[in-house]
């Protein structure tokens, strides 16, 4: 699984350092995240408020890809780790491999009172971000490309164009540019999107694997149009670049909380993901980094202003633009077969 | 004897030994023993793919290290003491850097809006820019710059030892300069040619970030396999066994070579 953020020196700082408010409680968990900027807002926003709500202590660690840890700490039959935050694909998995704890929503009203696409037996949506087409507004100072069909209209849209190198949200653009509606593509139509992309892949400058990367090719002008998560695009145009990106047919991704089967401190932890999802903190979030709450309650909280709001991803106006990303399907059979299928597309 | 090698035996046991074994066993053992990983590695055209690019650009990184090499040891071991230093000196200065800052640094040169594109429109030699970048000849470019030292060295240590009055020797016969290098030097310095080829490539064979950064997603080298196998096939042993084919293949590398030089050599510079 990839990880949408790269992280230098904050992950190994923060996995040192740890959080210790209430330090003379009894109670205590472990919650993983991805490090950097990204776990230092959550830390603010909800992992500090929580850990004072319940009296309890969260020691934090984190590491970019936590899918490999998961496995062998679990495996080991004496996991460290109670909560992770990590791509939802991982949740869903590990729940089927029996990895993750099932979930008892009883124990979680917020989780509980959640849509249903927003959480699973094993998981709770806990942030969102989204894929979405990214444009210089140097190379198109109007009539920019706003939809997956522009994208590959390199007639009406001329210009060098980037991709990720990997089939999550690349085989749901191209279904949506061959006519798909965002809402209609799962099962997603896998023969059709590999066409679709083969039509577009000529013309495709870089296929980029990390969101660093796909950055600087936006900053330096190297490509005119991508797809890009939206967080690494409005920083860049914070920077001064002319850059910008259309909400419109975004593919919206998460991260989720589970907790490890076994976990150390399993009724602390429950107690902590119900804390984690309270419609309040998640609403902080987002004012102290560009992703938008998992729980779309904390859009009711008042906490986000209007204009803030519609800048996230998931605020629901822009939800409704945008192809929420199935996990379900992507860790079905016929999702990993695709995500094999990808090496021999980008090979050929 | 024993007793003062030991403490680095034990060393290289812990740290090399064991976990190149873990690795090996990995690869073939999985909830019982399996050839699955091998099987995909021989039948699937993807991995054939990868392993012939990465032989074909670590060829063409060694033959253009070798061109670019061999005329900068020659210099610095034909000139005088403190000129050697300094030429040697540049050769190494940019081990000094890490790897991923010299690939930003080339990125920044040869990109669309790069330095060099941009001279040469200045200079109306190109209309468009060039593609330089995210791209296999990108990644020549870079790999050949961060391996250069891996040559030059060797040749400069082989070349020392050969007797300038040789040279003269050959002179004296009534060769002229040129002749004298054909037949005498440059078979002389031969084994260095080997030693430094044989460090580029195989080091070369391994190269992960700089394809990564510079190859555009299309310039899939062996390594970069070896980490797309781990989030591919969620299970460490489908990319043990492309490790373990690829750490092969180095060894027969080695095999075939030392027939024809001793291994020292090449790795000790003796």
């Amino acid at each position: 699984m990839n990880t949408k953020r790269s992280f230098g020196l904050g992950c190994a700082l923060l996995g040192a350092i740890g959080v210790t408010t209430a330090a003379n409680a009894a109670e205590q968990i472990t919650f993983v995240s991805q490090g950097g900027a990204y776990q230092q807002a959550q830390t603010v926003a909800i992992l500090d408020p929580s850990a004072k709500k319940l009296g309890i202590t969260i020691n934090q660690d984190s590491i970019p890809d936590a899918w490999p840890a998961i496995k062998t700490q679990v495996g080991s039959g004496k996991p460290i780790w109670d909560v992770v935050d990590t791509p939802t694909g991982n949740c869903l998995r590990g729940g089927e491999q029996g990895l993750i704890e099932k979930l008892d929503f009883s124990k979680i009203p917020n989780g509980a009172a959640m849509p249903e696409a927003y959480r699973s037996p094993y998981s709770v949506s806990y942030e969102f971000y989204s894929s979405v087409l990214a444009y210089s507004q140097k190379t198109f100072p109007k009539d920019a490309p706003n939809s997956w069909a522009d994208f590959w209209d390199v007639k009406k849209f001329p210009g060098r164009r980037a991709l990720r190198n990997h089939p999550f949200a690349t085989l749901e653009a191209a279904l949506m540019a061959d006519g798909v509606a965002p809402d209609k593509l799962y099962p997603l139509d896998v023969d059709r999107a590999f066409k679709k992309l083969e039509e577009i892949k000529p013309h495709i400058t870089v296929w980029w694997t990390s969101g660093a990367q796909s950055a600087q090719l936006l900053n330096d002008g190297e490509v005119d149009m991508e797809m890009a998560w939206n967080g690494r695009v409005s920083a860049v145009a914070k920077e001064g670049a002319k850059v910008a990106f259309t909400y419109n047919q975004g593919i919206l991704q998460s991260t989720s909380l589970c907790i490890l089967k076994g976990a150390p401190n399993l009724d602390t932890a429950v107690k902590f993901l119900n804390q984690a999802v309270d419609p309040v903190h998640q609403a902080n979030l987002p004012l102290h980094i560009d992703y938008g709450p998992g729980n779309p309650k904390a859009f009711e909280t008042n906490v986000i202003k209007p204009e803030r709001a519609a800048q996230l991803p998931s605020e629901p106006a822009n939800a409704a633009k945008q192809a929420l990303m199935s996990y379900a399907w992507w860790s079905s059979p016929a999702g990993e077969a695709a995500e094999k299928r990808w090496a021999s597309f980008m090979q050929k | 004897m024993l007793a003062l090698v030991s403490p680095a035996l034990l060393v290289i046991l812990a740290l090399i030994v064991l976990p190149v074994g873990w690795l090996a066993w990995q690869s073939i053992y999985h909830d019982g023993f399996t050839l699955e990983n091998y099987r995909r590695i021989f039948t699937e055209a993807i991995y054939w793919r990868s392993f012939a690019l990465t032989f074909e650009i670590s060829l063409a990184v060694t033959l253009i290290a070798l061109l670019l090499g061999y005329p900068v040891a020659y210099l610095a071991n034909a000139v005088p003491k403190g000129w050697s230093i300094l030429i040697l000196s540049l050769v190494v200065l940019p081990f000094w850097t890490s790897v991923l800052v010299r690939a930003y640094a080339w990125l920044a040169l040869l990109q669309r809006t790069g330095v060099i594109n941009q001279f040469l429109r200045y200079l109306d030699v190109i209309s468009e820019p060039l593609a330089l970048v995210h791209n296999t000849f990108g990644t020549v470019v870079a790999t050949v710059h961060i391996l250069l030292p891996f040559m030059v060295l060797p040749l400069y240590a082989t070349m020392q030892k050969i007797p300038g009055d040789l040279m003269q020797a050959g002179a004296s016969l009534g060769a002229s300069p040129s002749l004298t290098f054909l037949r005498v030097f440059l078979p002389l310095s031969l084994p260095g040619v080997l030693a430094g080829c044989t460090m580029v490539f195989v080091l070369c064979l391994g190269f992960y970030i700089t394809p990564e950064l510079l190859g555009g997603g299309r310039t899939v080298m062996v390594s970069m396999l070896v980490s797309r196998n781990v989030e591919l096939y969620n299970q460490f042993g489908a990319a043990s066994a492309v490790a373990v084919v690829l750490l092969l293949s180095v060894l027969a590398i080695f095999v075939v070579v030392s027939r024809f030089i001793s291994l020292d050599r090449i790795l000790g510079q003796k």
